[in-house]
């Protein structure tokens, strides 16, 4: 993608190069052509309607261009692909954490396969950050209480300086670090060196101890929204809206419960907000992610309630 | 050769410089000629702090280490020298000092419409002005001119809210200085002087009189609310307790996109009638610069989420802004293209204050032009937050702005101060100006695309040569700025008189005295003629000034 | 400097008094328009929130006294009327009228003032003011059902609340002073049917100021009312 941002830049180079020679010609040659000679009038010319729609339209058809150029290549640059591998990244004052779906941990130091298509979810926990990139010609802010995406393909191995682009107080400058692209056989090698449970099974453990199960089941109705398979899809909300169980919707569910109730369920569910870390939130999103529907023909469902009895009965709480 | 020289012996007339001489008569003067001389002075001193501040940011800036000072004292420095550039001399310099002197005498009136609330307006500037210096001597802020939440509101221990004051009372002399413009233009024209025979200088300032009553309030409800939130913990900005960051921007650039036309206008304006003058010429184009004028303040008003592209902003706002932001462009180039049709069987020459208009459009020109790379969605998530950026907004603010300014002052010096700048001294300030801005701020664009970001007190080493020419520029560009303060200073004293038309230039300013008497005209002018009427003044080779 | 007799309140940059007034006039307008883009920021803050946390916004509006909001915009709808009347005699030059009028003026506009004071003093005493004292464990009651909300979210409501009203008192303060000031001018004798502008002109800064709260009563204390 960065080949593509250079050539759109490469092409708005050449046409502001044209346009500011142009200008600069235009203005030498006629200061000096022009020049006050004694015996010489200037001419007064009130001006041209053509010319003024000429200068108009032409320059605005000019720009539409570079709009339409840059707006597809916005486009891709926001849409991350479905089949992203996924890795959490929390900013703070000052340093970058990563967190990948197998459960390394990194600071300062992103290690990632070429090749593939990485989607980063990230938050801060703090101030406004921004994830930026040069070599890759990406930036994308980070914000506190709530996740911003970036994704990319590398495709040549190698170190590319990572720098924070927002202003955040004293050590901005030194909150960078490295982008550490490797080939996927190297890649494998890194990733088999580290410990760790992937980011899914922390938060199914998660899930476990703060009592998430109790309500959100999926053998019965709970209290709670059975949440298997909600992933991106559309969930209806009690006062009509519609809206997407996206990252954020499942990270605000769990800080915010009230803000958005779902059809047919009391606001009762607490707030964790002050209680899960931002990694934990990240590991609860992953493993909410991660519960998919059970594919037909399948013995039962991928995710087991922390051991109480199946009940037949729904039990509807007023 | 010369006509109209008085000779030297004759006691002065007299004029609004001579007419009461003690302190009292110039701190509570109502004439809005004085009042701009206060401006003056101020905005200058102004000025040269916020200079002050560029000057420690390029020197810790030769160096990749953070050698110079700490941390966050850098953080302090770049956050003052934009703070005390941009409220306290980008937004007043040009409506302040020219506007103020100017617009009443361009439009055959005898005053602004309020002059004691001009005295006011120039009051709260300085009341803003001292608690600006204030927060500047005892640490000062480090947020960044911008001042984003959460940062600003939760996490950083600097006098914010001082600092918060200081810009909103100086916001309320921007708003009635604009609010003075407005009913002046409307209310007190000369008897026959139309709109349509309105210099541009007075439609430039009309429109960004539009864009300061409208805007400013905004950003005063903004610091209020920060002031709010810091003081009493509200939540308005801070996720934790269920408020938006991303408010915040949009509150504040819904001002502060506004405010950068509030700058760029004026300057335009001065150069409109720069152009006219030194080419003998009627502007190519008179109706659609003015109308260009509005349409820039219009247009402004609807494209400030520009700077918020990767901010967080969803994909479908940021494609509206991007493509509006386009449409902005447009009449800035058409006020280019017409400048340059106007040189087209002119009569050029090439005073001072016609160099800085040929600076302008070069440099405004390039600065607008990058403007396009930044409105370009695909380009500006790479270049944003970045030496590109900075470069940008650079050339149209210093190399736009500041040389209409410099041009501008040259040209009505000698009717402000009743003396003639040395132009010798003064075209090489210009060369200075123009060479050392270009050697400042051009590699500031690679810099930028090579991945530099902005607001770093150090940086890679890889980035070292370019910040290295940058700094020798900027101590050109720095003796650029100076040599002017001193001739204009000694042309006080000893600078040749000038005569009520040095340029022979059309407009009602040049049909009074140089200093003008206090109320202006010995007459009411009734104005019978079409704007810059340079087929009905003689074209006489410009005046010799007279040695004293 | 002879010059022909004129008003003393004709200044002397104006060619006449009709310039003066237009003049004057217009910057009054464009004044309040300031003020409208004023407020206006806190009106788009109010907007975003309320979209977002309507329940909160709900609960917190519905602690609110309709009566006493009510009784206020009633007080300031009549003070808007003293006003006009005022105007009306200054124009016929009654000028104990019209002192009388500005005199009712400040007192609505104080009595306003009062009852809002007594609102805010509620509100401590609830521990409805935003800050380390704030407490919030009412529902939203959406036609009998019981929806709790997140008391930050409700803090929110408040700090807008009084960020809002509390503007809105500080413009009505100001107001109060003009006209106490104007009232002691008139009885002195300043204003006559050849001049009253700066009557007219404060009566149109009253007239804004009455309107934003006509724009902030529903907001704040009607949100999701039922008979």
């Amino acid at each position: 993608m960065s080949g593509q941002v250079d050539a759109l830049y490469i092409y708005l180079l050449l046409v502001a190069g044209v346009m500011t020679a142009l200008i600069f010609v235009a203005v030498t040659v006629l200061a000096i052509k022009y020049r006050r000679v004694r015996g010489r009038e200037a001419q007064q010319i009130e001006g041209s309607t053509i010319l003024e729609i000429t200068w108009s339209v032409i320059p605005f058809f000019v720009m539409l261009t570079f709009f339409i150029w840059g707006a597809v290549l916005y486009f891709k640059e926001r849409t991350p692909p479905a089949d992203s591998t996924e890795i959490y990244v929390v900013a703070k004052q000052w340093m970058w954490k990563f967190e990948h779906m197998e459960g390394q941990r990194e600071i300062n130091e992103l290690h990632v396969p070429t090749g593939q298509n990485i989607k980063l979810i990230m938050t801060s926990q703090d101030v406004i950050h921004s994830f930026f990139v040069p070599a890759f010609r990406l930036k994308q802010d980070v914000l506190p209480g709530r996740y911003t995406t970036l994704w990319f393909k590398a495709t040549v191995p190698g170190r590319y300086h990572l720098f924070c682009a927002e202003y955040c107080g004293t050590n901005h400058s030194g909150m960078g670090g490295e982008i550490v692209v490797m080939e996927p056989r190297d890649y494998a090698q890194w990733m088999a060196g580290g410990p760790a449970a992937p980011l899914q099974e922390t938060g199914k453990q998660l899930f476990a101890t703060l009592g998430c199960a109790t309500c959100h089941r999926s053998d019965v109705q709970g209290r709670g929204p059975n949440l298997v398979g909600i992933y991106n899809k559309p969930v209806l909300l009690e006062d009509g809206r519609t809206v997407t169980a996206d990252e954020n919707y499942v990270r605000e569910s769990i800080l915010n419960p009230t803000a958005k109730i779902v059809n047919g369920f009391k606001p009762v569910m607490p707030t964790f907000q002050g209680i899960v870390s931002e990694e934990q939130l990240n590991a609860l999103v992953a493993y909410v992610k991660s519960l998919a529907q059970p594919t037909p023909g399948s013995a039962g469902l991928q995710n087991e309630p922390a051991a109480s009895p199946a009940q037949t009965q729904k039990t509807q709480v007023q | 050769m010369a006509s109209a020289v008085i000779p030297a012996n004759q006691a002065p007339k007299l004029n609004y410089l001579n007419n009461g001489h003690s302190l009292r008569s110039w701190l509570l003067t109502t004439d809005h000629k004085r009042i701009a001389v206060l401006y003056l002075i101020s905005v200058t001193t102004f000025f040269f702090f916020g200079g002050f501040f560029a000057m420690l940011i390029r020197l810790e800036l030769l160096t990749p280490q953070g050698d110079l000072m700490q941390a966050d004292t850098y953080n302090k420095v770049f956050t003052m020298h934009g703070m005390i550039m941009v409220f306290f001399f980008l937004i007043p310099v040009v409506p302040a000092v020219l506007g103020n002197f100017l617009i009443p005498i361009m439009i055959g009136a005898k005053d602004l419409a309020f002059p004691r609330i001009n005295l006011l307006s120039w009051y709260l500037y300085i009341i803003g002005g001292i608690l600006i210096t204030h927060v500047m001597l005892t640490g000062g802020v480090d947020t960044g001119w911008t001042f984003y939440s959460p940062f600003s509101t939760e996490y950083t221990n600097t006098k914010i809210v001082e600092a918060g004051l200081a810009v909103f009372i100086a916001g309320f002399s921007s708003i009635f200085t604009g609010l003075n413009f407005i009913v002046t233009i409307h209310r007190m024209r000369a008897p026959g002087l139309t709109w349509s025979r309105l210099p541009l200088f007075i439609w430039a300032n009309y429109a960004t009189s539009l864009i300061m009553i409208l805007g400013t309030p905004v950003v005063a409800i903004t610091i209020v609310l920060v002031a709010v939130e810091r003081l009493f913990h509200l939540g308005i900005f801070d996720p934790r307790l269920g408020g938006d960051p991303l408010l915040f921007q949009h509150l504040f650039w819904f001002y502060s996109h506004p405010a950068v036309y509030i700058m760029i206008l004026p300057s335009m304006g001065v150069i409109s009638e720069l152009i006219g003058c030194f080419s003998r010429k009627r502007i190519f184009g008179y109706k659609f610069v003015a109308l260009s004028s509005i349409a820039i303040a219009v247009i402004g008003f609807l494209v400030w989420a520009h700077h918020m592209f990767v901010a967080g902003i969803s994909l479908y706002a940021a494609m509206i802004f991007s493509f509006l932001t386009f449409f902005v462009g447009v009449p800035s180039a058409v006020k280019v293209f017409n400048w340059t049709a106007t040189l087209y069987k002119g009569s050029i020459s090439y005073a001072t204050p016609m160099l800085y208009a040929f600076g302008f459009i070069g440099l405004f020109t390039i600065g607008g032009l990058t403007g396009l790379f930044l409105a370009t969605l695909g380009i500006d998530v790479h270049v944003t937050d970045t030496y590109f950026v900075v470069a940008h907004f650079h050339y149209v603010m210093v190399g736009g702005v500041l040389m209409g300014y410099l041009g501008g002052l040259h040209f009505w010096w000698p009717k402000i101060s009743g003396r003639m700048y040395p132009e010798g001294w003064a075209k090489l300030s210009a060369l200075f100006v123009f060479v050392g801005f270009n050697l400042t701020f051009f590699p500031q664009f690679i810099l930028g695309y090579v991945g530099m970001p902005r607001r770093y007190w150090q940086y890679p080493p890889e980035f070292q040569v370019l910040n290295v020419l940058s700094t020798a520029g900027a101590s050109v560009l720095a003796v650029g700025y100076l040599l002017p303060m001193i001739y204009f200073l000694w042309s006080l004293r000893y600078g040749p008189i000038a005569s009520d038309n040095p340029w022979h230039a059309a407009g009602l300013e040049w049909k009074t005295t140089s200093p003008p008497p206090t109320f202006n005209f010995e007459e009411t002018p009734v104005v019978t003629w079409e704007a810059y009427n340079y087929d009905e003044i003689p074209d006489k080779e410009l005046e010799a000034p007279v040695a004293r | 400097m002879e010059h022909e007799a004129h008003n003393p309140a004709l200044l002397h940059h104006f060619v006449d008094a009709q310039q003066q007034k237009n003049a004057a006039s217009l910057g009054m307008w464009l004044f309040l328009v300031t003020e409208i883009m004023f407020f206006g920021g806190m009106f788009c803050a109010y907007l975003v929130y309320r979209l977002k946390y309507f329940n909160a916004f709900a609960a917190g509006s519905q602690q609110l006294s309709i009566a006493l909001g009510a009784t206020n915009t009633a007080v300031l709808i009549i003070s808007s009327v003293t006003v006009v009347l005022a105007v009306k005699a200054a124009e016929a030059g009654k000028r104990k009228v019209l002192v009388g009028y500005l005199a009712v003026t400040v007192l609505l506009g104080l009595t306003f003032l009062g009852i809002k004071g007594f609102e805010y003093r509620e509100k401590f005493e609830r521990h409805h003011v935003p800050g380390p004292t704030f407490q919030f464990t009412d529902t939203f009651d959406d036609n009998g059902r019981q929806i709790p909300v997140d008391s930050n979210e409700a803090q929110l409501f408040f700090s807008l609340y009084f960020a809002m009203t509390g503007m809105h008192a500080l413009h009505m303060i100001i107001g109060c002073g003009l006209f106490s000031v104007l009232a002691v001018l008139a009885w002195r004798g300043h204003y006559s049917p050849g001049y009253f502008t700066p009557i007219e002109n404060a009566g149109l800064y009253w007239h804004l100021v009455d309107i934003i709260w006509i724009y902030l009563f529903p907001l704040l204390y009607l949100i999701s009312r039922h008979s």
